[in-house]
């Protein structure tokens, strides 16, 4: 924070983002957006039960409708087995996202899909949903994580034994895995406070809310090769996922990334892409499928819901001595809840000998959980928060004091297993206590509360390529769906590093086929990974360049460096060139070699973590309960500049995510 | 079941369509009619992504019937713009970064436009109530209203 930043060009300039354009006009396409020739639409058959044996499904009456081309169940798909393969950064059991995108043998939730229909009108494969005949066996359900883990519960998955506990439970549980991390001796801790606070705390499931539905075009030819244009946070999670649910070979299925209207989260998995895909292969033709706002909510992952059990206890002075954390996650109908990252942040920001979090990962009744902003980490930071809070309330100690007696910094040791680096969390503990805000004293019926929090952000695979055309323009291609503005991030830092004019540059998310594999857009992770990779592209393009450069001169390469967007002889013994603009490189590049590019195929490391500090006053209106947000501000560690600061992600994500907190 | 055909403007120029007497304003634009910058985020007159005017008024198509365009005029995002000069509230939407996935963007623009063109002297509190009906998830709103406000105040400079 207190270093002087490096002085750039074009990085941190106020840019217009290069597919703004298409954004204010209504061009842009969108996963809904595109029509092909001969395209049908597709509609989903959604069970009206919570918990139901699907005993059998006749589909005889939609199939006679006229205009239906196609109706599929599970048994047009292949059978999974129930393990977990890596898929790209993540594992999935493939048996699980079977189930979850079309059930095979129950029905786990109210609105999972049963079955798909799809005919030349959406009107009639809305008939033709309503013709198909499921016959249910009702059984009981459980919604409440605390009523899932109970040993009368309804038992969802009867194959299902809780993982991570020694020996392995004989009966099957609604409890799919138990996760531990420990630090000394939490019960000494308690043990050697003054002060011991213990509370329990209870979530509830929220949606992204994404506004753009989830929409899919899917066209299978004859030949089995497969054409996905759909909406989602990684292109190639779902030609992954699509690839192992339908036994298509990767290289078969190429998936086009559309715009994506929001995600936050819930587009990192598939819903209608392998439907679309099967109904598409018994079509015939292209299948359209997008839900409505109403399957969103009742088809789609929200994140989870939770109960919990924080207890911490400090000494007089303000020192966490011990601390405690129990939490139950809804995994919702599969496992597989964010209970691990939960676990892992509940109090990462601080620095305690004698740590315990145990957590366990609960299936219910609900739609399968997704990833949503810092998947679990709010959810058990918001305990943790609340009674740090009340630790320094009750202990007379400002709020933000007994976070900096207690920050972690460099060199501390997390429960989860990291020693943390230069962090940078006192940093935000200070400018929040440096504020104004902080010090506006509190009128009647106003409170304020204090959190701070972590976040890991992650790496992962991406993928660049830089092409310098013949007039020296730049086509920049990479593989990362641009959920907010990343295009511009990119393009600002090829301009950087290669030194030429950002408007020369034509950043492209280019589809399956044309670019290698990256994890999904998500994590805080595209401007660092695919950034990098572009930055890395961007050299390799450099490299080229100045060989080039060399060959016109007839000097060694190593005699020749690049500045400032030019090729220069490193030194007057090299001779004495003019330098040549990457455009003059360009317009003879077939009499040196062909054209030029730079690629980057990358898996970033080093993501940093993020820490942060919230400060919110609030006034509370005794009579009706209405509550009041007065003040907000919140204090983040900034690293580095932001790549442009008018589409500056992170502020904006900030604010959004400030909002979607309120 | 036969379908009607109607006769109507939009954007300024004569369309023709035909149309179920169920089908919605927004399904006849994106389906029929081929302009697919109206966007359906939730059917039910909630999120404003479907706002259009008709007759001058602004509307969520989805609560209208392709039918009820007969005659009238309707203007989407895509006659927002002249030509290549955008829409002041469009420049001003990229100038300030008022859209991050830009999916509700078509509709706060012609919500927005349809405050400017009545009221080009808006205060905050108005431009916040006018585009109540348009939500967004992504930018916590704060740039949009600035960016409303800006035009404005651009506009009546102008």
């Amino acid at each position: 924070m207190n270093e002087q930043p490096k002085q750039y060009k074009w990085v941190g300039t106020r840019a217009i983002r290069p597919d703004g354009v298409d954004k204010v006009t209504g061009r842009a396409m969108y996963g809904a957006d595109l029509a092909l020739p001969g395209m049908v639409e597709g509609k989903v058959v959604r069970s009206p039960h919570a918990h139901a044996r699907i005993i059998s499904i006749d589909t005889s009456k939609a199939e006679a409708l006229k205009g239906v081309t196609a109706v599929i169940t599970a048994a047009d798909m292949p059978v999974a087995d129930s393990k977990p393969v890596a898929s790209g950064e993540a594992m999935i059991n493939f048996k699980d996202l079977a189930n979850n995108v079309l059930a095979r043998e129950k029905a786990l939730y109210e609105g999972q899909a049963v079955a798909a229909v799809a005919a030349t009108t959406a009107a009639i494969a809305e008939k033709a949903a309503a013709l198909v005949v499921v016959n249910y066996e009702v059984l009981p359900h459980v919604i409440d994580v605390m009523e899932a883990i109970k040993e009368d519960a309804p038992v969802l998955h009867d194959d299902m034994f809780t993982g991570g506990v020694k020996p392995k439970p004989e009966k099957a549980s609604n409890v799919a895995n138990r996760v531990e991390f420990a630090l000394g001796d939490a019960e000494a801790g308690f043990a050697a406070a003054d002060l011991v606070i213990e509370r329990k705390f209870t979530t509830e499931p929220v949606h992204q809310g994404y506004i753009e539905p989830h929409a899919v075009v899917a066209d299978m030819n004859p030949d089995g090769k497969v054409d996905v244009f759909c909406s989602s946070q990684g292109h190639f999670m779902v030609r992954a996922f699509c690839s192992q649910l339908l036994h298509i070979e990767m290289s078969k299925i190429k998936v086009t990334a559309a715009e994506i209207g929001g995600g936050f989260g819930g587009k990192t998995t598939v819903y209608l892409e392998p439907l679309a895909i099967m109904l598409s292969r018994k079509s015939g033709r292209p299948v359209r499928m997008t839900m409505s706002r109403e399957e969103v909510f009742r088809g789609s992952g929200a994140t989870s819901g939770a109960a919990m059990t924080i207890k911490m206890g400090a000494t007089k002075d303000g020192k966490i001595t011990g601390a405690y954390a129990e939490l139950y996650l809804q995994a919702g109908a599969f496992p597989g809840s964010p209970v691990g990252p939960a676990a892992m942040t509940a109090f990462a920001p601080y620095d305690i000998d004698n740590v315990k979090v145990v957590g366990f990962d609960v299936v219910s009744n609900r739609q399968k959980v997704v990833a949503y902003r810092a998947p679990g980490a709010p959810i058990s930071e918001y305990g943790v928060e609340s009674v740090v809070d009340e630790l320094a309330s009750e202990l007379g100690i400002d709020p933000i004091e007994i976070r900096t007696i207690n920050a972690a910094k460099e060199g501390t040791q997390a429960a989860y297993g990291v020693k943390f680096g230069t962090i940078g969390f006192q940093e935000t503990l200070d400018a929040a206590k440096a504020t104004e805000h902080f010090k506006t004293p509190l009128g009647p019926n106003q409170g304020r509360g204090v959190a701070s929090g972590f976040w890991f952000n992650i790496g992962g695979e991406s993928c660049a390529g830089i092409r310098v055309n013949e007039d020296g323009s730049i086509s920049l291609t990479e593989g990362s769906p641009d959920i907010g503005g990343s295009r511009a991030s990119m393009a600002l830092m090829a301009a950087e590093t290669l030194g030429v004019d950002y408007h020369s540059i034509k950043p492209s998310v280019v589809d399956t086929d044309a670019i290698g594999y990256h994890f999904v857009t998500g994590g805080s992770r595209v401007t660092f990974a695919t950034g990098m990779a572009v930055v890395e592209a961007s050299k390799a393009a450099i490299d080229e360049l100045r060989a080039r450069a060399a060959k016109v001169w007839d000097v060694d390469v190593d005699g020749v460096v690049w500045e400032d967007g030019h090729a220069k002889p490193a030194s007057t013994n090299v001779g004495d060139f003019e330098p040549m603009s990457l455009a003059e490189i360009a317009k003879v590049a077939n009499k040196t070699g062909g054209p030029i590019s730079g690629h980057a195929d990358i898996n970033a490391k080093g993501a940093g973590p993020a820490f942060g500090t919230h400060i919110c006053d609030v006034e509370v209106d005794p009579d009706t309960g209405h509550v009041t947000v007065l003040r907000y501000r919140l204090f983040k560690m900034q690293a580095g500049p932001f790549i442009p600061p008018t589409s500056k992600v992170k502020f904006r994500a900030v604010l959004y995510k400030v909002s979607a907190g309120l | 079941m036969a379908k009607h055909h109607i006769t109507t403007t939009i954007n300024g120029e004569e369309a023709e369509y035909l149309c179920e007497p169920q089908e919605t304003l927004l399904d006849v634009l994106r389906d029929q009619v081929g302009l697919t910058g109206t966007k359906e985020g939730c059917s039910s007159g909630d999120c404003g992504a479907c706002s259009v005017m008709l007759d001058g008024r602004l509307v969520c198509s989805c609560l209208v019937l392709g039918v009820e365009a007969a005659g009238k005029a309707v203007e989407t995002i895509e006659g927002m713009a002249d030509g290549e000069n955008l829409h002041p509230l469009q420049q001003k939407f990229l100038e300030e970064a008022a859209l991050q996935c830009g999916f509700c963007t078509p509709g706060v623009l012609v919500a927005a436009k349809a405050l400017l063109d009545t009221n080009n002297h808006p205060t905050e509190t108005e431009v916040r109530y006018w585009l109540a009906g348009n939500l967004c998830r992504c930018t916590g709103y704060d740039k949009i209203i600035r960016a409303v406000m800006d035009t404005a105040a651009d506009m009546r400079g102008a």
